[in-house]
């Protein structure tokens, strides 16, 4: 049993830890509400709420317009790369094949290379082939390097799966094909959901691929868009705030209502 | 690959038919992998392969390069700039890395069974949620926070502290402290959360026993707690140290390497040789080198854990 000082001495150092992490967050938040004129370089609390700062930033801030850019390309890397790993992770984890164990360490080394270290090639790359300043140059890259990750969580779940259930399936005259999609995935689902959202998270929040990949105003994504809001408007921060907002909503409401797959998977994606 | 002759097989008719099957399987095995080896080996290995090769050439991005050798990698260790980065980095790891670790390893020892908590998992949201914020996001809330009119300069003043305010990441020998403070900020829940939950993983009867032999609650932690969470340890350490020396969006976003050159890192380093100096040779060379630290760093790191391969 816990004995009732100890339990609130534990409150009282989460609690603490908890404002820590939630006051800069809130303080956004506040100056997001607060009356333009009324805003400063710092975080503000409205003496009345100002929603409309939301509107201004959505509308004249292009927030929109960045928003639609991010959630094209967030939305292309979570299927491609969802389908691609359950493909690939369903062969290294049923079958026997030549090159097996190689294949698998060139895809590890996915894991270990930063994008520092890609993204400069890549762009020569890209810009050879008049692949910059498209959704494509951000899709493909970010497909590529969520796909080691992947493809190790979907082979490890696929692994787990009793291969008795497969056996059976075989004998009733099912192909590998409908194996796969008729049995396997479905049990996956909630595997497929943990991975997916980390993708989206992911690619969501990532910066120095549209930084060095997109030029044009209307392809920015919400990150990058608010990168340079935030280099032009440090006057009017409540926009600021509402924009950034903006940005990190998606992420955050998705991590609040699938906190627990959310942190599981984190954890257990340690590898990345 | 190992070839299926059957010795003293009586027959060969099964033998050739299972060796054709095999054959089947495993062409099949290779149209399954085709679509992600196709997309990772044009994005990600080629790159990763051209980049090496671009590495070691002299090369502005548009006039034909020269080729160096090694030469872009003898002068880049020997560049006071680039050592510059990896101490930053370096100090970075400490506020990424060593304090929040510290800091989440004194508090999982002060917090006795607090797994057992209600609403544990309340806390663990709300603690955990840096990690989830886009780096943008962050990097402009402490902009606001750290600005010459911003909250904490403002607190300062409050409890008669003006003279210690400051533009803090306009300061020379403040702004990587405060820049290293963002990622604390991160990163402490990460930790906390994972030893909590390994915690709740060490078997109570440890705990127990520890109590019957009467120890403290210091030799406790050192003897129970600290040895069951080493899996835990090696973890947060492998993200939070790999944060730490990658660290680019926040540093280009709260600072842009600034105020000169007192917050710039090896990510930065390869954004602003390739785009800013037209140094592309050098720029890849110092992204692989940082490749390389990476390697080396994460590969000692899991070390400490022989139970893991992670």
């Amino acid at each position: 049993m816990i004995s009732k000082r100890e339990a609130t001495l534990n409150y009282l150092i989460l609690g603490v830890f908890a404002i820590i992490a939630l006051f800069p967050l809130l303080g956004v938040l506040t100056s997001a509400l607060t009356d333009p004129s009324e805003s400063s370089a710092s975080l503000t609390f409205p003496s009345s709420p100002h929603f409309e700062n939301f509107l201004t930033a959505w509308n004249e801030g292009h927030f929109g317009t960045y928003m639609r850019s991010s959630v094209l390309v967030t939305v292309s890397v979570v299927v491609i790369s969802s389908l691609l790993a359950v493909l690939a992770g369903y062969a290294f984890a049923t079958m026997r094949f030549r090159g097996q164990s190689v294949l698998f360490y060139i895809l590890l080394l996915g894991l270990m290379v930063p994008s520092e270290a890609l993204i400069i090639p890549l762009y020569y790359d890209l810009r050879g082939v008049g692949l910059t300043d498209t959704y494509w140059a951000l899709i493909f890259p970010q497909v590529a390097q969520s796909l080691a990750f992947c493809t190790f969580w979907m082979r490890s779940f696929f692994r787990g799966i009793p291969t008795s259930l497969i056996e059976a399936a075989k004998l009733d005259g099912a192909t590998r094909w409908s194996v796969l999609w008729k049995i396997l995935v479905p049990i996956s689902r909630p595997a497929l959901l943990t991975m997916a959202m980390l993708v989206f998270m992911w690619t969501w929040n990532e910066f120095l691929m549209p930084l060095v990949m997109i030029t044009s105003e209307n392809l920015r994504t919400a990150p990058l868009g608010l990168a340079f809001f935030q280099g032009q408007h440090t006057s009017q921060f409540s926009l600021l705030a509402a924009g950034a907002t903006i940005v990190a909503a998606p992420v955050v409401i998705v991590y609040l209502f699938l906190q627990r797959h959310f942190i599981a998977g984190m954890l257990a994606g340690a590898v990345k | 690959m190992t070839t299926t002759t059957a010795v003293g097989a009586p027959k060969d008719a099964p033998t050739a038919k299972k060796k054709k099957s095999r054959d089947r399987s495993e062409r099949a095995a290779y149209l399954y992998l085709i679509p992600a080896y196709v997309v990772f080996g044009f994005f990600l290995l080629y790159p990763l392969l051209h980049g090496v090769w671009i590495s070691l050439y002299d090369w502005d991005g548009l006039t034909p390069a020269t080729w160096v050798g090694i030469g872009n990698y003898t002068s880049a260790i020997s560049d006071p700039m680039l050592l510059k980065a990896f101490s930053h980095s370096a100090v970075l790891i400490v506020f990424y890395a060593v304090i929040p670790i510290l800091l989440a390893l004194l508090l999982t020892g002060v917090m006795t069974h607090a797994t057992k908590l209600k609403r544990l998992s309340f806390f663990r949201v709300v603690i955990f949620l840096p990690q989830v914020v886009a780096s943008v996001v962050v990097a402009t809330t402490w902009t606001a926070i750290y600005a010459p009119d911003g909250v904490l300069n403002k607190a300062l003043s409050l409890v008669g502290l003006e003279a210690v305010t400051r533009p803090w990441l306009g300061d020379f020998a403040w702004a990587l402290p405060a820049v290293g403070l963002i990622g604390t900020w991160v990163e402490i829940g990460l930790c906390l959360v994972l030893f909590l939950a390994g915690v709740s993983q060490i078997e109570p009867e440890l705990y127990e026993a520890a109590r019957l032999d009467g120890a403290s609650a210091i030799r406790e932690f050192f003897a129970v707690t600290l040895p069951g969470l080493r899996p835990q340890i090696a973890v947060a350490m492998t993200l939070t140290v790999v944060a730490g020396l990658k660290s680019f969006d926040l540093i280009f976003v709260a600072t842009r390497g600034g105020p000169g050159t007192s917050t710039t890192v090896p990510g930065f380093e390869v954004y602003h040789r390739a785009f800013d100096l037209n140094q592309v040779g050098s720029a890849c060379a110092v992204g692989i080198l940082l490749t390389v630290v990476i390697l080396i760093v994460t590969t000692l790191i899991q070390r400490i854990d022989p139970g893991e391969r992670a």
